[in-house]
């Protein structure tokens, strides 16, 4: 059995019901009160804490991170350039990627098996704006093969809750 | 639309890696005073640049070892309701985010599975059963990382 497989399992298994049902709540509403979560955890507010803290070592809870809303900053429109790379160059992966994060309106960066290599989250306030950056910041880089875009419109459903 | 200064930017960028942070701990970082900086952190939820949290969980320690973004088209036959597609696809437990967008796809779908056999089943079973769902394209997630974005 391959080790990391194995490891795994074990940190499955370490999380028992409390941790699911806190991690439930945790998800559907982030930035709850300790006392709130506990509560609705069905548990005391020490052992919400403390298990809390233990998923945090573990590595399970790797933060809380506060969510910004660009649009109130000004920033209208979201794009998600679809790359594929050309992969008969040499880490052609990691010199796009290394030049993409130098793109201050770059805020995410996949890389995929698929027919797509990499996808750029890319704001812009306008299209005026978008098209300057896509033409003097995106253009530029190195080993694109091809770009297809997606104009962002709307989420329908984020903050997502896993089927724990 | 609010204007940012330097301190505006650095107190959105240590929240974006720590909400949890109080503002004492905030203030001591940018080298405010912590009412000050307290007083901005409240302008910028006001404003609502500050849009609530997110939990950020290693989703490999919990079982879910595959991330799958969907690209999905609708049929243009039929004549399915947006609405009734949205609805449906957000019911999916699996089914982490759903965004309407405009050009080769009409959805852009991000879905967790415990691993590629569940995928196909959630595929198979969930979403290509959906009413209007036409072409589907699925890229499986190698990484992701995000970024600070325009505070620089």
């Amino acid at each position: 059995m391959d080790p990391f497989a194995k490891d795994e399992i074990i940190a499955i298994f370490m999380l028992d019901e409390t941790d699911r049902r806190i991690l439930r709540q945790m998800q559907a509403e982030p930035g709850l009160s300790a006392a709130a979560l506990a509560e609705r955890a069905g548990t005391t507010a020490a052992t919400c804490a403390r298990r809390i803290e233990r998923m945090r070592a573990r590595g399970i809870i790797r933060a809380e991170r506060a969510r910004i809303n660009w649009a109130a900053l000004g920033y209208g429109v979201e794009v998600s350039l679809r790359i594929t790379l050309d992969k008969t160059a040499r880490n052609a992966f990691d010199i796009f990627i290394e030049q993409a994060r130098k793109i201050p309106e770059v805020i995410e960066i996949q890389t995929f098996l698929g027919r797509v290599d990499v996808r750029l989250s890319v704001l812009a306030r306008d299209m005026a704006h978008y098209r300057q950056i896509y033409r003097s910041r995106i253009l530029p880089l190195p080993h694109i093969n091809d770009i297809e875009a997606l104009m962002h419109l709307s989420t329908v459903r984020t903050n997502p809750v896993l089927p724990l | 639309m609010i204007e940012l200064d330097a301190h505006d930017r650095s107190i959105l960028a240590a929240l974006q890696e720590d909400a949890t942070l109080s503002a004492g701990a905030l203030a001591r970082r940018i080298g405010l005073s912590q009412p000050a900086t307290w007083r901005r952190i409240r302008r910028l939820q006001e404003a609502g640049v500050l849009a609530g949290t997110a939990l950020d969980l290693d989703l490999e320690a919990l079982g879910f070892t595959v991330t799958v973004f969907l690209g999905i088209k609708l049929a243009t036959r039929g004549r399915v309701s947006l609405e009734d597609f949205e609805r449906a696809i957000s019911a999916i437990p699996e089914v982490q985010s759903v965004q309407h967008v405009l050009g080769l796809y009409d959805y852009r779908v991000r879905v967790v599975a415990r691993d590629l056999a569940d995928f196909e089943r959630i595929l198979r079973r969930r979403i290509m059963t959906l009413p209007g769902v036409g072409d589907v394209e699925a890229n499986v997630l190698l990484s992701e990382e995000r970024l600070p974005g325009p505070l620089g």
